[in-house]
C-alpha cells in the first residue's frame, strides 16, 4: 500500500526551481532511499514533504491525506517525524529532554515504553541521559536525533543524511539500526543520503536525484549494480 | 626599580615601551575629559587647563600598570599590592582635586584629609588597608596553575555550591525577603527600597518567561507595564472597581496586549524582533501621551485609589462612617506604616506567584516548548510542536505578570503618567534578565538588588553612582558575560540521576 505519494512536486526558493515535477512513492514498510550529488535537492524533496518549504505546484499525498498545504507541526501529528539535515538537537537540553521533547505531541501514557524502545536501539543514549545533548559525539548526536524522531511513535520516518560527518564504523552502526526500525518496530524509512554505496546496500528501492530531477529509480541491488550509478556515485569509494 | 624586575622575562626596554604606550593613551583619554575646564571669568567663560589632574592620571596609570605587569610575570607580591595601593591612592587624589580644589599646583590633599581626626586616620588606613589585602591575596606569584587549584578556585568553588545547594538557597532568600520588614519596619526608606526591589524583580521574572525561556528579545516589555497600570487606573477612577477586581483584569488586558503584540512577530527573531517590540514600547506610550480624554496625556493620572486589606479594611486614619480601618481590625495602634509594609508584602507574595508559576510551566509541555523554541525552532516544527501557540503563550503569561506588576504600581504610587513607562526602563528591565543570566529565576533577584538597590542606596554619592554602575555594568560582563548566575537549571535531570544511579547500586 501506498504511504508516501509525492505527484508532480515542484519547489521554488524565491526564482530558483529547486525541484522540477518529482513523483515518487514510498510503500508502507518499505525503506526507500533518495541518493544525489551535493545540491541535487534531496534535502529541499524532504522538507517539501515536511511543509518546510511549501511546494508551489503538485501534491503530497500521506495516505491519502493531501499535505501539501498543510503547515509543518500538524503534518507532524499525522505521523510523519524526521532526523533534519545537521541533527538539530537541542544542545543545551539533555539527552532525557530531547526524547521528552520528541514526544511532546504523544499520549504521555506511551512515554515510557517508548523511552525503553529507544534505549533498547541506542544503549549509548541511556548512559548519557542526564547529559548535555550538545556535548555528545556527533554519533551519540545522530543517535539521539533518531530516537528523538521515534518518540513521536512515526508511522514514516525521514531520515536526511544521517551518516554525515560520522566514521564508518557508526555509519555501519547507523544503518544497522535504521534496519532494526524498519523490521522490527515497522517503521516505513524515507532515507535521504550521500553515501550512495551503504544506503542502496540497506533499501528495498532508491531514487537517483539530478538537478531537482529523478533520473533513476529501481530496487536497490538494481540500483547499485547499474554502471551508471556506480559511475556516477561509487567509483573511488569503498 | 630595575633590581627588583630581576626576574622578569621582560627587558626593561620592554616595559619602558609598555608603559610609555599607556602613558599616551591615558594622555588623551585625561586630556580631554578630565583636563580642560571651563571657569567662569568676569570676562566670560573661559578654559583652563589641569595640568594637575592629568599628570595624577598618567602617573596612577603608570603605577597601575607596572603593577599589572609585576602580577604577569608572577613577581613579588609585596610589590604587586604596594603599586597597586599606590595607584588607588592616586585616582583618589584625582577624584578629589576634580570635585572640590581649582588650585592647579596646591599640595597634595589627600593626606590633609586623612588626618584630620581619628576617624578619618582609621577610614584612610582600613581604605588602604582593604585594597593592599585584596591586591596582596588575589596576587598571582606562581607561573603555572593546576587543574586542581583551578577547579578549587572560589568563582568555581561558589558555582558548585550554588548548584548543589538552589533549593535551600532560594528558601533561605524567601525567608529574608519575609521577615525584611520586621528588622526594618520603623525605617519608611527600607521598606520603599524594597518594594521598588520586589517590582523590578517580579518585572524581570516576567519578562525572563520572555527572554530567558522562549528567547524572544523583548525591548518593549515596559509597555504591559504600562497597560497594567493604566487598565487599574482608568478602572479604578471611572467604574470605582476595587484593586483587587482590578488585579486580575489588569493581567487580562496586558496579556490580550502580549497577543497583539505577538502576531505580527511571529515571523521575526532576534534584532527584528528586538525593533519591533521597542516600537510597539513606544506606540503604547505616545498613545498615553496623545489620548488626552482617556488617560490624560502627560498629566498623567492622579490619586488612584489605594488598596483595601483584602476588602476588609482600610488604611487611613480616618475613616468614612461604616468602614473599618486596620487599625482597628486588629486592635492596634494606627501607624502609617501598616500600609507600605501591606504593600511590600503584595508585592512579594506577587513576585513569589511569579516565580511559582515560571518555574512550574517550566516543568510543563508548554515550558519545555519555549525551551526547545529558543534553541531551535525548525526542530521544533518538526517534532509537532506549534510555533505560533507557543511563542503567543510565552508572550502574553510575561505580558501578564508585567500587567499585574503594573497595577500594584499604580496603586502604590497613587499617581502615574507615561514618564514611568519610557524605554530606559524596558531596558533595565531587560539588563536586569540578561545581568542574572538569561533564565535564572535567583539570578535576576541578584541583578535586581545591584541594578536597583544599590544606586537608591548610594544616592549620596550623586552622579559618581552612575559612573560606578557603569563600571559594575562592564565588569560583570567582562568576568560573567553569560550573566551572574548563567547556567540553565536543569529541570528534571538532577532526580533523573539520582534515580539511575540508585538503579545501577542495585543492580
Amino acid at each position: 500500500m501506498t504511504m508516501l505519494k509525492i505527484e508532480g512536486v515542484h519547489t521554488f526558493y524565491g526564482n530558483i526551481e529547486a525541484l522540477k515535477g518529482i513523483d515518487m512513492e514510498v510503500n508502507e514498510g518499505e525503506i526507500v532511499t533518495l541518493i544525489g550529488a551535493n545540491g541535487a535537492g534531496k534535502t529541499t524533496l524532504l522538507m517539501t514533504c515536511c511543509g518546510a518549504p511549501q511546494a508551489t505546484k503538485g501534491r503530497i499525498l500521506f495516505e491519502g491525506t493531501d499535505i501539501s498545504r498543510m503547515p509543518t507541526h500538524e503534518i507532524c501529528q499525522l505521523g510523519i517525524q524526521q532526523s533534519p539535515e545537521g541533527r538539530r538537537i537541542f544542545p543545551r537540553m539533555s539527552v532525557y529532554e530531547n526524547l521528552q521533547m520528541g514526544a511532546c505531541t504523544q499520549d504521555p501514557k506511551h512515554f515510557d515504553s517508548d523511552l525503553e524502545m529507544v534505549f533498547d536501539l541506542f544503549p549509548r543514549l541511556k548512559e548519557r541521559i542526564s547529559q548535555r545533548a550538545g556535548t555528545m559525539s556527533g554519533g551519540e548526536q545522530q543517535m539521539l536525533a533518531i530516537g528523538r524522531a521515534l518518540m513521536g511513535r512515526p508511522r514514516l520516518l525521514l531520515l536526511d543524511e544521517p551518516s554525515l560527518g560520522l566514521a564508518p564504523l557508526v555509519v555501519k552502526q547507523i544503518f544497522d539500526t535504521i534496519k532494526k526500525i524498519n523490521k522490527e518496530n515497522k517503521v516505513t524509512v524515507f532515507l535521504v543520503e550521500q553515501n550512495a554505496f551503504h544506503a542502496l546496500k540497506l533499501a528495498h528501492r532508491g531514487y537517483v536525484m539530478v538537478n531537482g530531477n529523478i533520473t533513476m529509480s529501481g530496487g536497490g541491488a538494481e540500483l547499485l549494480a547499474n554502471p551508471e550509478v556506480r559511475a556516477a556515485y561509487l567509483e573511488g569509494g569503498h | 626599580m630595575s633590581s627588583l624586575l630581576t626576574s622578569a622575562r621582560v627587558t626593561p626596554a620592554e616595559i619602558a615601551k609598555e608603559l610609555a604606550f599607556f602613558a599616551v593613551i591615558a594622555f588623551m583619554m585625561s586630556i580631554m575629559i578630565l583636563g580642560v575646564e571651563t571657569v567662569d571669568r568676569p570676562t566670560g567663560l573661559e578654559l583652563a587647563l589641569r595640568w594637575d589632574l592629568v599628570i595624577l592620571a598618567i602617573a596612577s596609570t603608570l603605577v597601575g600598570r607596572l603593577g599589572l605587569i609585576v602580577r604577569r610575570e608572577h613577581m613579588s607580591r609585596l610589590l604587586q599590592a604596594v603599586l597597586i595601593v599606590v595607584s588607588a591612592v592616586m585616582v583618589f587624589e584625582m577624584f578629589v582635586r576634580f570635585r572640590d580644589m581649582d588650585d592647579r599646583w596646591a599640595a597634595p590633599v589627600t593626606f590633609d584629609m586623612a588626618f584630620q581626626s581619628v576617624t578619618s586616620v582609621i577610614v584612610f588606613v582600613a581604605m588602604i588597608a582593604v585594597v593592599f589585602a585584596i591586591a596582596y591575596f588575589s596576587a598571582s606569584t606562581k607561573r603555572v596553575v593546576t587543574e586542581e587549584e583551578k577547579a578549587q578556585s572560589i568563582s568555581s568553588r561558589l558555582q558548585v555550591a550554588y548548584r548543589t545547594n538552589t533549593k535551600k538557597i532560594g528558601f533561605v532568600g524567601i525567608l529574608f525577603f519575609f521577615i525584611f520588614p520586621l528588622l526594618f519596619g520603623e525605617n519608611r526608606s527600607a521598606i520603599d527600597l524594597a518594594t521598588l526591589v520586589m517590582i523590578y524583580i517580579m518585572l524581570g521574572w516576567g519578562l525572563n518567561i520572555v527572554v530567558g525561556l522562549a528567547g524572544l528579545l523583548d525591548l518593549g516589555y515596559v509597555a504591559f507595564y504600562a497597560v497594567g497600570a493604566y487598565s487599574y487606573a482608568l478602572l479604578s477612577q471611572h467604574f470605582g472597581l476595587s484593586f483587587w477586581l482590578c488585579l486580575p483584569m489588569a493581567g487580562i488586558f496586558s496579556a490580550s496586549f502580549g497577543i497583539i503584540l505577538g502576531f505580527p512577530v511571529l515571523r521575526l527573531r532576534g534584532d527584528y524582533l528586538a525593533i519591533v517590540t521597542l516600537g510597539f514600547g513606544e506606540i503604547i506610550r505616545v498613545v498615553l501621551i496623545n489620548w488626552y480624554n482617556l488617560t490624560g496625556g502627560p498629566d498623567g493620572i492622579a490619586s488612584i485609589e489605594r488598596p483595601s486589606f483584602f476588602g476588609l479594611a482600610e488604611f487611613s486614619r480616618r475613616v468614612p462612617e461604616g468602614v473599618t480601618s486596620f487599625s482597628d481590625l486588629f486592635g492596634i495602634d494606627y501607624s502609617s506604616m501598616h500600609r507600605l509594609i501591606f504593600l511590600y508584602y503584595l508585592i512579594l507574595i506577587l513576585a513569589l506567584v511569579t516565580n511559582f508559576v515560571t518555574m512550574r510551566l517550566r516543568k510543563l509541555p508548554i515550558g519545555r516548548a519555549w525551551e526547545a523554541l529558543r534553541e531551535d525552532e525548525i526542530a521544533c516544527r518538526s517534532l509537532g510542536i506549534n510555533p505560533t501557540n507557543t511563542k503567543l503563550s510565552a508572550f502574553a503569561i510575561g505580558a501578564m505578570f508585567g500587567g499585574f506588576a503594573g497595577a500594584f504600581f499604580a496603586t502604590r504610587q497613587g499617581f502615574i503618567s507615561p514618564e514611568s513607562f519610557t524605554f530606559l526602563e524596558s531596558a533595565v528591565i531587560l539588563a536586569i534578565v540578561v545581568m542574572g543570566g538569561m533564565g535564572s529565576q535567583i539570578g535576576v533577584v541578584l541583578a535586581a538588588i545591584v541594578m536597583i538597590g544599590f544606586p537608591e542606596m548610594f544616592r549620596e554619592l550623586a552622579e559618581y553612582r552612575m559612573l560606578i554602575f557603569g563600571a559594575g555594568m562592564v565588569a560583570i560582563m567582562l568576568w560573567r558575560p553569560r550573566g551572574l548566575l548563567s547556567f540553565r537549571d536543569p529541570t528534571i535531570l538532577l532526580n533523573m540521576s539520582k534515580k539511575e544511579k540508585v538503579a545501577g547500586e542495585n543492580s
